[in-house]
């Protein structure tokens, strides 16, 4: 009998839950953080999260006076569920930001429907070329990097080197891979001995190291991201062959424990390291430290900078989150301090910043990264002049 | 000697390597298929399973022989537990729900070694005794524990070959392979069979997983990476022949190493790696289309 009653009961619940919660959500920042939570990788996308979440606690919860409201979504590492969730964040959540994609190829994906709602995409992580030249976006902000400035630094560092007259280049068989080879040659001035693309995830690198050796080269190249790095740096080291290693994102704070002694002196080129030496970074790399017991790495950095780049965006919107053109405008025009050092954005909406030889060292309670010196202050991606927008 | 000749050379010892690890797999993986008619994709997950219990052992105990030891014994036990609860009920189904359930059985054990070792990939050293290299020419000085893998798995080959051949167990996993229900109207006890082959092919499944654990980066999923070479290597082998398998990884392995040489610096770097990566899978086709059954095919 008592049915009716609780039915009742129920629906003023619900009507006071919504109201509530509609009135909430007028004055908060809301943020959709979409990046990969699960499958192999999952442990990139965490530590990514990982940081975002301490920049907002070290902002006490706050973004320019509003409260935040974070949504996280994980796109599984699969461009289709990206786009699914953003759909998602934008139609269900109406997130005013969505950021926090690790992988390009669901960044490419997202930026889609991100772009057709007008949502700002604050990608925090790399940003594909297409995105950085001729498919630029008004509401895509390249917020990380552009995926090729790394290797191209790397490019740069090499060509300076008189020892090093020739090199032999490696990366897996996939976009960013080729990428990464394309980036690195447009700034090395020497000789490519050997080009080799391998199969994804391939476990066993003998024969391809059998072909370094075959052809002598100063030095090597490559890209090889996570678990395919610690195969790659230990086979290498364990042939001998007494040729330096140079690379990007391959050997760093995630793998060189992985790696051990056969990364020593191994050279990386990077945005971002744990030792850098400025305000922002020393109170972040203390704070992260002390909450999680253990180094920053890029993908925690790059995901603190986010909270620093999305706060300028809401304090130029002067509270009024509808107001998309005034965000942009602000973001166009601000000069940072991240972390990683000063940045600004280039007419493309991809950063301006320095990059950081960093060497693979042996230390106390095991192997770390240390930044040697700057190579680029600052950098430029490459595509900026074949995107016209304004 | 030319340094083409050298590198020619080096390959040839590298695709060797590659093919006795994939025989190891794949050994077991055929005689399940062929005695059980069993299609087992958990196998993989034997192989990373005693990957990581060896990792962890060595770490404890610094002692390699019984971290190998330790990876082969708690992987038979996995393997007959998976035997008893689980694929006992698969013998008699079709390969497609096999397929499934052992695919099933693999995600399972794969998020099951996340959760008790963490989402990290783990590394092991080689044992110092085997650390160094070995100066097989002039100019080619060739990491030691790399020859001891192929060394070792060429004795595990004529092991097998000669249990296969030469004692009562293999004479029966032969006859099974031929005709099960004439070998349980003649008595033996097939259930009892049937688990000793499946934990001798896990055992098997576990050296490979122990040995290949201090080259590569230990990661949930280094089982998947090689299970579809394996399933290449059975292929073109012949379902239930250990011979036509061991033939057949050496194959592979060869075909493998030394597509993923020459075809790049033949087709360039465009196409060749695509072509590379192509190699194996056209190998098998070929095979098949010569060979329907395979190299060497168990089934009359």
């Amino acid at each position: 009998m008592d049915s009716p009653v609780h039915a009742r009961m129920g629906a003023c619940v619900l009507a006071l839950w919504l109201t509530t919660s509609a009135s909430y959500a007028q004055d908060a920042v809301k943020i959709g953080f979409l990046t990969t939570l699960s499958g192999p990788q999952a442990e990139l996308g965490k530590r990514h999260l990982e940081g975002f979440q301490l920049g907002l606690e070290m902002k006490g919860g706050k973004l320019g006076n509003l409260p935040v409201d974070l949504t996280i979504a994980d796109d599984k590492l699969a461009p289709e569920v990206g786009v699914e969730q953003v759909r998602k964040l934008v139609d269900s959540d109406k997130v005013n930001f969505v950021t926090g994609v690790v992988f390009a190829n669901v960044t490419m994906a997202a930026s889609k429907p991100l772009a057709q709602s007008k949502t700002l995409f604050i990608n925090s992580f790399a940003g594909p070329s297409p995105l950085a030249g001729s498919s630029c976006d008004p509401y895509f902000f390249g917020a990380g990097f552009q995926g090729d400035s790394t290797y191209e630094a790397m490019g740069k560092y090499m060509s300076e080197q008189k020892e090093i007259k020739s090199a032999f280049v490696l990366a897996p068989n996939y976009q960013g891979g080729r990428d990464a080879i394309t980036g690195f040659k447009r700034y090395f001035k020497g000789d490519v001995k050997g080009e080799i693309y391998t199969k994804i995830n391939q476990p066993d690198y003998s024969g391809e190291i059998a072909q370094i050796r075959a052809a002598k080269p100063d030095a090597i190249f490559f890209l090889y991201p996570g678990s395919m790095g610690i195969s790659f740096v230990r086979q290498f080291a364990d042939a001998k062959l007494g040729i330096p290693m140079y690379s990007g994102f391959s050997v760093e704070e995630l793998t060189v424990n992985a790696m051990g002694a056969a990364a020593n002196g191994a050279y990386s080129s990077a945005v971002y390291n744990d030792d850098l030496d400025n305000a922002a970074n020393r109170a972040f790399a203390e704070a992260y430290q002390k909450k999680f017991g253990r180094r920053p790495s890029i993908y925690a950095a790059l995901g603190f900078d986010a909270v620093t780049i999305i706060e300028a965006a809401v304090k130029a919107s002067k509270g009024n989150l509808s107001d998309v053109e005034s965000m942009r405008a602000g973001l166009r025009a601000a000069k940072f301090d991240l972390v990683r050092g000063p940045m600004h954005f280039n007419t493309n909406q991809f950063p301006i910043q320095n990059f950081y030889l960093v060497q693979a060292t042996a230390g106390d309670g095991g192997m770390r990264m240390k930044t040697i010196r700057p190579i680029f202050t600052p950098h430029k991606d490459a595509y900026a002049p074949e995107c016209k927008m304004q | 000697m030319t340094s083409t000749a050298t590198l020619l050379f080096e390959q040839i010892l590298n695709g060797l390597q590659l093919g006795v690890m994939l025989f190891l797999i794949a050994s077991g993986l055929t005689l399940v298929l062929g005695i059980m008619n069993l299609l087992n994709l958990t196998h993989a997950a034997y192989y990373t399973f005693a990957a990581y219990v060896g990792v962890t052992a060595y770490g404890l105990t610094g002692w390699f022989l019984a971290a190998v030891a330790a990876a082969i014994a708690s992987t038979v036990i996995l393997a007959a537990a998976t035997d008893l609860l689980v694929m006992r009920y698969l013998y008699d189904r079709d390969h497609l729900t096999q397929l499934l359930a052992t695919f099933g059985l693999l995600l399972f054990f794969n998020e099951a070694i996340t959760m008790l070792w963490g989402n990290g990939a783990m590394q092991m050293a080689r044992p110092q005794w085997l650390a160094g290299s070995i100066n097989l020419l002039p100019e080619l000085s060739y990491p030691a524990y790399r020859l001891a893998i192929t060394i070792v798995g060429l004795a595990v080959a004529f092991l097998l070959h000669y249990a296969n051949h030469h004692t009562l167990l293999g004479m029966q996993i032969r006859a099974g392979t031929s005709n099960k229900t004439m070998l349980a109207a003649l008595g033996v006890p097939v259930h009892r069979l049937y688990t000793a082959v499946f934990c001798v092919g896990a055992a098997l499944a576990a050296l490979a997983g122990m040995m290949v654990a201090p080259l590569i980066s230990v990661d949930v999923g280094m089982g998947d990476s090689i299970l579809i070479l394996c399933l290449v290597v059975i292929t073109i082998g012949g379902v239930g022949s250990v011979r036509g398998a061991f033939v057949a990884a050496l194959l592979v392995g060869l075909v493998d190493t030394l597509g993923r040489t020459f075809l790049p610096q033949t087709f360039g770097f465009t196409l060749g790696p695509a072509l590379s990566s192509m190699s194996v899978y056209v190998f098998m086709a070929v095979t098949l289309l010569l060979r329907p059954e395979g190299l060497f095919s168990a089934h009359q």
